[in-house]
């Protein structure tokens, strides 16, 4: 019973997982914006299909970068190009009155919000021209500027980032965190060309690319690649689409599904064969119960059918259980993974553990069907 | 409790000008066990009648091939050969389904271990071979409330067997065997697990049952037993030994 608890559990689990996933997935493209081009330094995918590890991007991941140029070199693409987005981090506190707070400081441009749908809760994004002049200003994340403002609204006030004076032009609007890692609610966001002036940063992290609308974006990815080797080698650095990524993280769910479906498998047919067990001795132990049961009339199919009905009420009853630990578990992990139970869910799990019950019911049901009334009365 | 039993209300009798017709009939019928390469013979062939509404105790030692003839007779297992006639139809060749069937219609059984299911009400245990039958829950029950009420157990009914004395245990059972009028009721050493007071009291209801004009086969080892029955047969080794009528002074 406890493989069927636990079959049943992690069946139920995986499909709520990979519902949630699928849920986030889908929302997290919407919030990357269509048409989009990433231009990332490293060889962002490996050969087999999934992703290279830092560790094996090597150093080259970390150290390369694109400048300035790089920029400009694409951004002339207007065959092809119809907006570009790029962005540095760097880390400082936050203080605004007594409050303080650290967070991660994206120096990007003014066409980011744009590229990379990012929706303003008060307040405006900064302006390009508020970016190419470097201006401080500053737009906070949903989260960083409760944390900091409470009720009041931050829109005009004054904040320190370091040592240096921004003024807040604008909130963006709530997002949600995806895995528990950094969320965008976090994130505080000032023009490039400010960061790079207080910090004295002049590479650039990613760059994003918004197509036109009446171009292929294969093509529009072949023209970018093509731009940028002029500058790096050709492991250097990637240049990829949602497709592509999406393509990527789909084969790695499949992976997980396999991983999780196997597990649940090996757990019904454990619990399954416990069934077995557990009907076997019950068989046993009423030998004399289903004797005296065939003495007064019970057909095979009679005493058949009683032990199916029994075996498939246990195997039932695990999966009521299990589908309680998958319910409360994906209860627990909602914060940090996304997950839901679903109708189909549970229609599956009492589904799955019926079958079960009746597969491994079957073979002690048939011994007790085929016990002889007399040697059956007579054991002891 | 004679009193009690005296309230059984009498038999039906399907059909008067028939009383003392033959009920059951075994017509050289044997049975044959292989064990390995062993044959044993536990039942020599034999011929074998019972009249509707008479009593016949089977006795003989441990061996003698009376729980055979009782298993044979009660339709439990196949003979070797031979044929059985219930009623006047041959059931030999009856398959399996048939013969439950058979056996929850026509035959009653009346065990030494009693048999009650443990964690089952003396209502339903009583009742138990009407779920078989497929009749009614609310049908059931009330055949099994007028049967246990006859015997004296209607303060028990909803009492599980391990909350009955023996002799009540044992009187769930008759009322189990009655339930559905069969036409012959098998007794396998009833007063073998009870003590001489609950004994005496089954005695009595089967002489009360055989009086209104139930056919039963006692089987026992117990000579003085079998005396109550009309008529005794012998067994020994597997083969019918001799046949005893009252006043039984050869016993």
């Amino acid at each position: 019973m406890l493989g069927v608890i636990i079959g049943v559990s992690s069946v139920v689990m995986l499909i709520s997982l990979g519902k949630g996933l699928e849920a986030f997935v889908t929302q997290s493209f919407e919030d990357l914006g269509s048409n989009n081009i990433f231009v990332s330094p490293g060889n962002v995918f490996s050969e087999d299909g999934g992703f290279n590890s830092f560790q094996e991007q090597g150093l080259s991941a970390m150290s390369n970068s694109f400048t300035m140029s790089d920029v400009k070199e694409i951004s002339r693409l207007r065959e092809h190009v119809l907006k570009v987005a790029y962005y540095s981090v760097q880390s400082d506190t936050l203080k605004f009155m007594d409050n303080s707070e650290k967070s991660t400081i994206l120096g990007t441009n003014a066409d980011y919000n744009q590229v990379l749908i990012t929706k303003l809760d008060k307040g405006r994004w900064f302006n390009a021209s508020e970016s190419e002049s470097g201006d401080r200003v500053v737009v906070l994340g949903y989260k960083i500027a409760e944390e900091l403002f409470g009720e009041v609204d931050p829109v005009q006030k004054k904040i320190r980032v370091g040592n240096v004076t921004f003024t807040v032009v604008g909130v963006a609007e709530e997002k949600g965190s995806g895995f528990g890692g950094p969320s965008f609610d976090s994130y505080t966001y000032i023009p490039y060309e400010t960061l790079s002036r207080i910090y004295n940063i002049n590479d650039i992290m990613d760059i994003t690319v918004k197509a036109r609308d009446d171009v292929e974006i294969t093509e529009a990815i072949a023209v970018i690649e093509k731009t940028l080797e002029k500058s790096y080698e050709e492991d250097e650095f990637s240049v990829y689409d949602q497709a592509e990524l999406l393509k990527v993280i789909q084969d790695i769910l499949g992976m997980l599904t396999i991983a999780l479906g196997g597990i649940a498998a090996i757990s019904l047919l454990v619990g399954g064969i416990g069934i077995m067990n557990i009907m076997l001795v019950s068989v046993t132990e009423r030998t004399k119960e289903i004797g005296l049961r065939k003495a007064l009339g019970a057909t095979p199919n009679t005493i058949l059918g009683q032990f199916l009905v029994e075996a498939a009420f246990l195997s039932i009853l695990g999966g009521v259980i299990g589908l309680g630990i998958a319910y409360a578990g994906s209860l627990a992990i909602q914060p940090f993974f996304p997950a839901k139970v679903t109708t189909e869910a549970v229609l599956l799990a009492f589904g799955v553990s019926t079958v079960v019950g009746l597969v491994f019911g079957a073979a002690p049901a048939r011994r007790a069907s085929l016990l002889s009334p007399i040697e059956a009365l007579r054991y002891e | 409790m004679k009193k009690k039993s005296n309230q059984l209300k009498k038999k039906p009798v399907k059909n008067s000008a028939k009383e003392h017709d033959i009920i059951l009939e075994l017509k050289d019928v044997c049975k044959i066990y292989h064990v390995g390469t062993q044959i044993i013979r536990a039942l020599e062939c034999m011929d074998f009648t019972i009249k509707r509404g008479e009593f016949v105790a089977v006795i003989g030692s441990s061996g003698s091939g009376k729980s055979t003839f009782l298993q044979v007779a009660s339709m439990l297992s196949e003979p070797s050969k031979g044929s059985i006639l219930l009623n006047g139809k041959d059931v030999t060749k009856y398959n399996e389904v048939e013969r439950a069937r058979l056996r929850n219609k026509e035959i009653g059984f009346i065990f030494q271990q009693f048999n009650l299911l443990a964690r089952t009400r003396a209502i339903d245990n009583a009742a138990l071979p009407l779920v078989y039958a497929g009749v009614s829950q609310t049908e059931r029950e009330a055949r099994a409330t007028k049967l246990l009420t006859q015997l004296g157990l209607e303060e028990r009914l909803n009492n599980k067997p391990n909350e009955l004395s023996g002799g009540q245990q044992q009187r769930v059972a008759i009322a189990r065997a009655l339930i559905n009028n069969p036409s012959v009721i098998f007794a396998d050493e009833p007063t073998g697990n009870l003590d001489s007071k609950s004994g005496t009291e089954v005695e009595n209801i089967l002489k009360d049952l055989h009086k209104q004009g139930t056919t039963i086969i006692l089987v026992t080892h117990e000579k003085r037993l079998a005396k109550i029955a009309q008529r005794i047969i012998e067994l020994k080794d597997g083969k019918l030994l001799a046949e005893h009528k009252p006043p039984f002074n050869k016993l």
